[in-house]
């Protein structure tokens, strides 16, 4: 444990207790939920926080607390499984393409580029107008928004660990790209690319969110944190714990995983 | 000189390119619907002839590629269709509200990127002190709010509890000072505070990254003081990477402009797109989304020239 | 008071990541009088660097200077405010730095960077500064002196920006010059031209300075004293006759030693006389291969050289004659544009992908950098057991009996085998590198610059080392360098390139004395000896810029050869002459001629063992 704080620090440390936090309640939240997140709990809307209600009733007279955590397990269950996605993807096809010939590395660059000059926001509005807001739907369009990015990084960190004189030795001695790529070149990514996937779970997160929040994202019945935030906007004038609560859930969960990847980054 | 505008040439054709995938991107996405836009639209009483006539009256019986390059000569003339939701040309609806969105963008620039360069600078002259960790910390916690909870907020204290600015933006025809800012001041901020915190750490970055180089102990030892360094020596060296910082940074505009349009209701392009998504109105959609992207690549572009002209090896 | 600097118990510091201090330089005491240098000589580590940055006040992130005074004239430099050091850097002392390529801001003017220590410290006005300026590079020599201010660094070269280092330096006449391994970086024939400029300045204008270096030959040339360090502490200090001719300290001993590396261990004679590799007609490049046949970027031409079994052929050349090309192209990493490579009669495809396991097996390669050449994500074992499973199809047990028999052979413990590539020292992690190249096997190993980046204590241990592997296992080396002492200690025969082209070929003994090729005769008299007084006596040999040899029927050496005869050099290609003791050149001169003019220009023959005259500072 000691070690372990030395390694990260006070705010790390702190921001790997609040991402575990959260990684929880949406792992057992349902479990433990005092209410379903449907249900209807008292006819007084947008209750204060009580012992009875801790944080309050929605705008239907809904419990704040069990749609929090409900709302959890979808926002952090989605933007784990697209930012691993993604980073799969990525760190795959950036890997590839770094080892292969040059017309293909090219051709592949190309189209990541111009993927990449499409505006994350403005991509997912595309594909949501297109295909729908399922939520495999969500998952799919927000791991393939963020899949260019991590391929961009992964690609570049190749090709410079390609370059390096133990790669030429791997070579010379006959071994083929599979072995290269696998044996030689990966384990030297991992971890900057792990780094990686922390923001991009971040950035999943500020995305699902924001769409949510538009409406486009999470449909109701279901509802992730963004979507808490706007159901529940008629209640700012109050400053009701029914819209305090998701945007502090929102706002606790990004900047502890902040807080823990920067520590991780400073320690190296 | 030659080989200057050489290079820029070869980046403009490679941005051209760019922009043609993207475009076909574009396409390729709002052609996967599935199900029959043409039926959706008719509804479902309507007789296969009917539906057929309508089909070919759009155009859409025929083969995808030559949909697309009509689609894309229709871009390029400036007549991108009708909107199905308004039935109004498409080319009206936008520049109704392109020059809206220009101005909100054009403001926060005016206000971002200044404060964000000192806030960069100065984090990173004083970099590794209190000054500096303070500064990174509170960038962070900025960088990691989503738009929408920065506006929410916003809207908490400066509407809600001190009631100095309304929570809707209505830009009324001739405005007089206190309206502009009034109209302008929640979106402008909501839109700086972010592009702040980020164009402030790239800029810290590259800063710092010159002033580990090791051309500055030279210049200790020749007895240089520590603005001097930063001012003279670090800074220009730095140009390149924080333009293109600053562009990258600004083309974030271009998505979060999409938040803080639609919460303060601002009838800018961004909120006449996230309608287009709910209508699913695609003629409107697509030439909103190449709109944007090719702001995107602009700015992309500017800032590729910034460091192609800031690279001394490249100068006469 | 006529001593300029003195140094009384210095102790620095410094702080790592762990919060743990750590001495770097304890114990230091020493005094240089006016008009003196004294160099600190040492290897990587023993604190040089941070002794001549501590006497300008300036101690690296991370590490203070804990206990000691420093005294520049009566004051002591440890009481003056950081206000006050910033006015006497720059003014009172200088420096010039080891690598004047990155100490060069890249987006200012030259001129502007000299001038900039007057700027700061306001001593004269402009104009004044840039006459001065332009004086400075004439006296050190510099092409150009009127104009080469307006230039950009990246568009001087290495030997000319040291020097306009130096005019930085000396633009605002210190008290104090520090010369922080100046030389290291550059080629040893354009070393030489800037040595004698520094010496020639510092002489001139009664300069006092601290010359830093590792290279005991470069110190004796341009030191009054000398102060020899060995991890932090001062070993022995002395004048300069006093250390070369009689060192007390064993540590002093053994750099001497090494800086000499004797033969001690190569066979006299080769009694194998059976071809092991043969390469006729070479030809490799980069780029696109033309019509003709030639890449667009050539860099090697018709090259043919053959090793014996059991023997060392040297390969020598300085930076862009295409000696490590050389090595690629017969390894297969570069395919070959022309030209046919041997094996034992077998002939090798010229490229990687084409070549058989058992063809790549038998030809083994050692890079110079030892950091980028070991995998830092693989333990040492299994660096070493992955060509045993891969060329020998060796199971497990097998596999861990022989890594432990590699280490032994490369006199490394068997319990470095867990540790991860990264904790390893330069030497240590160059002896990985041996062991890897023999678990194959091999035949032939080419060592591509490999004891280029060590120290010369653990270089010349690294030599040692390949000797003896190959009196016991008899495998071939190709040994590639830019130090002919380092191949005259090693090497059967040697081969010497210029511009991608071969010039000369002979035996060890050939080196030992004139007759040579004329850029040989340049490369040899360009290598400092151990001795003071070498440097004036060395008549300077004029030569304008190479240009790029693309006319490869003629000599490549044509624009720099102060032998060259007109009319002939310049219109003919040069014909293979083979000299009396039995090399080979190419040049119109005959042996006898080469050995005439040769000799005038060197009054020292250069023997196996010098003999010291020394002939004060």
């Amino acid at each position: 444990m000691k070690s372990l704080y030395r390694y990260l620090g006070i705010t790390g440390l702190a921001g790997l207790a609040l991402a575990l936090f959260w990684v929880l309640v949406s792992f057992v939240g349902p479990l433990i939920a005092p209410y379903g997140p449907g249900e209807i709990v008292n006819y007084d809307v947008f209750l204060p926080m009580s012992w009875e209600h801790p944080l309050g009733t929605d705008y239907l007279g809904r419990s704040v607390l069990s749609r929090v955590m409900d709302g959890a397990r979808f926002t952090v269950g989605l933007a784990f499984a697209a930012a691993l996605l993604a980073s799969l993807l990525g760190t795959g096809l950036g890997l590839f393409s770094a080892v292969s010939g040059k017309a293909l590395d090219e051709s592949i660059s190309r189209v990541m580029d111009a993927l990449l000059s499409i505006p994350n926001k403005i991509f997912a509005l595309v594909m949501i107008a297109a295909l729908g807001s399922s939520i495999p739907i969500l998952l799919l369009i927000t791991a393939i928004t963020y899949t260019p990015g991590v391929f961009r990084i992964a690609r570049s960190l190749a090709v410079n660990i390609n370059q390096m004189d133990y790669i030429q030795v791997a070579r010379a001695r006959g071994e083929g790209r599979l072995y290269l790529a696998s044996v030689e070149v990966l384990p030297n990514m991992i971890h900057p690319m792990l780094t990686d996937f922390g923001l991009r779970f971040v950035y999943v997160v500020l995305l699902l969110s924001s769409l949510s929040f538009l409406g486009l994202g999470v449909q109701p019945p279901n509802a992730d944190l963004g979507s808490l935030v706007r159901e529940n906007m008629s209640g700012l004038w109050e400053g009701a714990p029914a819209i305090m609560a998701p945007a502090a859930a929102i706002i606790s969960l990004t900047i502890g995983v902040n807080l823990f990847i920067d520590s991780l980054r400073s320690s190296r | 000189m030659n080989t200057i505008v050489n290079l820029l040439l070869k980046r403009l054709g490679i941005s051209l390119v760019t922009l043609l995938l993207v475009s076909a991107v574009v396409f390729l996405i709002t052609n996967l619907l599935p199900g029959d836009p043409v039926q959706e639209m008719l509804g479902q009483a309507a007789t296969p002839e009917v539906v057929e006539a309508l089909r070919a009256k759009l155009g859409l019986n025929q083969p995808a590629y030559i949909r697309y390059m009509s689609w894309l000569g229709s871009l390029l003339s400036g007549d991108p269709g009708v909107s199905l939701a308004n039935n109004m040309p498409v080319a009206e609806l936008v520049s109704d509200r392109l020059p809206r969105s220009l101005m909100l963008a054009g403001i926060t620039t005016l206000v971002a990127v200044p404060f964000a360069l000192f806030v960069g600078i100065l984090a990173a002259s004083y970099s590794d002190t209190r000054v500096d960790h303070f500064i990174s910390t509170i960038v962070m916690f900025v960088v990691a709010v989503p738009e929408f909870l920065v506006a929410t907020i916003a809207v908490l204290i400066f509407s809600v509890h001190l009631g100095w600015l309304s929570a809707v933006s209505y830009a009324p025809q001739d405005p007089s000072l206190q309206e502009f800012i009034a109209t302008y001041a929640l979106p402008v901020m909501t839109l700086s505070l972010v592009l702040v915190g980020q164009m402030s750490r790239m800029t810290r970055a590259a800063l710092i990254e010159q002033m580990q180089q090791p051309y500055i102990e030279m210049a200790i030892l020749k007895g240089a003081s520590h603005s001097r360094l930063v001012l003279r020596h670090a800074l220009p060296n730095a140009v390149g990477p924080i333009a293109n910082a600053v562009a990258l940074s600004l083309s974030y505009l271009m998505g979060g402009v999409v938040i803080v349009e639609v919460i303060f209701n601002y009838p800018g392009i961004a909120s006449l797109m996230v309608d287009s998504v709910t209508n699913r109105d695609f003629p409107l959609l697509q030439a909103c989304a190449m709109l944007f992207c090719t702001g995107y690549l602009i700015l992309v572009f500017m800032a590729d020239i910034c460091a192609i002209l800031s690279n001394p090896k490249l100068r006469n | 008071m006529s001593d300029l600097i003195r140094v009384e118990n210095l102790r620095i510091v410094a702080r790592g990541d762990d919060d743990q201090e750590k001495t770097i330089v304890k114990h230091i005491e020493f005094s240089i009088p006016r008009g003196e240098v004294l160099a600190l000589i040492g290897e990587s580590g023993s604190g040089k660097t941070t002794i001549a940055l501590a006497l300008m006040g300036y101690a690296r992130k991370g590490c203070h200077i804990d206990e000691g005074s420093i005294f520049l004239g009566d004051t002591d430099l440890m009481s003056l405010s950081q206000t006050d050091l910033r006015s006497l850097r720059g003014r009172r002392i200088s420096y010039v730095a080891q690598s004047a390529a990155s100490s060069f801001n890249p987006s200012m003017k030259i001129m502007n960077q000299i001038l900039e220590s007057t700027q700061i410290h306001y001593s004269m006005s402009r104009k004044a500064a840039e006459a001065k300026a332009v004086d400075l590079f004439r006296v050190l020599a510099l092409p150009n002196p009127e104009t080469i201010g307006s230039r950009y660094p990246h568009q001087v070269s290495g030997g000319q920006l040291q020097r306009l280092m130096a005019a930085m330096a000396m633009i605002t006449d210190p008290e104090l010059i520090i010369f922080d391994e100046p030389t290291t970086a550059l080629d040893v024939t354009t070393q030489i031209d800037v040595l004698r400029a520094f010496k020639q300045v510092v002489q001139e204008r009664g300069i006092t300075a601290v010359y830093v270096s590792h290279d005991l030959a470069v110190v004796a040339q341009m030191a009054d004293q000398v102060v020899v360090l060995n991890n932090g502490e001062i070993c022995e200090m002395g004048t300069t006759a006093q250390i070369l001719n009689a060192p007390s300290d064993d540590y002093t001993k053994q750099l001497m030693a090494a800086a000499r590396p004797g033969l001690a261990g190569v066979a006299e004679t080769n009694d194998n006389d059976e071809s092991l590799l043969s390469v006729k007609g070479l030809a490799a490049g980069y780029g696109k291969i033309g019509r003709d046949g030639r890449p667009a970027i050539p860099i090697l031409q018709d090259i043919n050289l053959s090793i014996k079994r059991s023997s060392t052929l040297g390969v020598i050349g300085e930076s862009g004659s295409g000696k490590s090309t050389l090595a690629r192209a017969i390894a297969g990493l570069l395919p070959t544009s022309a030209g046919i490579v041997k094996l034992a009669d077998e002939v090798l495809p010229n490229r990687m992908e084409l070549r058989s396991r058992d063809q790549l097996k038998r030809v083994q390669i050692v890079f110079q950098n030892a950091d980028t050449a070991l995998n830092p994500a693989h333990s040492v074992g299994r660096i070493l057991a992955r060509p045993l499973a891969f060329y020998h199809g060796m199971t497990k047990d097998a596999s861990d009996k022989r890594v432990r028999e590699l280490l032994d052979l490369v006199h490394l413990p068997p319990s470095i085998a867990d540790q991860p590539c990264a904790r390893l020292s330069g030497g240590q992690k160059q002896r990985v590198n041996l062991a890897r190249a023999l678990a194959a096997e091999p035949d032939l190993i080419l060592c591509d610059e490999v004891t280029s980046a060590l120290d010369t204590v653990v270089a010349a241990a690294i030599l040692d080392l390949l000797k003896e592997l190959q009196r016991e296992l008899g495998v071939s080396f190709m040994f590639i360098s830019h130090d002919i002492t380092t191949l005259r200690a090693v090497c059967d025969q040697i081969i010497v390139l210029y511009a991608g082209q071969k010039v000369e070929e002979g035996s060890r003994k050939n080196f030992a004395a004139p007759p040579f090729h004329p850029y040989t005769n340049l490369l040899i008299n360009s290598v400092p000896e151990l001795e003071q007084g070498w440097l004036e006596r060395k008549k300077p040999i004029h030569h304008t810029i190479a240009a790029n040899a693309d006319g490869q029927q003629l000599c490549g050496f044509l624009d720099r050869c102060s032998m060259r005869i007109e009319g002939k050099c310049d219109k003919q290609s040069p014909p293979w002459v083979a000299l009396s003791q039995g090399s080979e050149v190419s040049c119109h001169l005959s042996g006898e001629e080469l050995k005439r003019l040769q000799q005038h220009s060197s009054q020292t023959p250069i023997l196996e063992s010098s003999s010291l005259n020394s002939e004060g500072a």
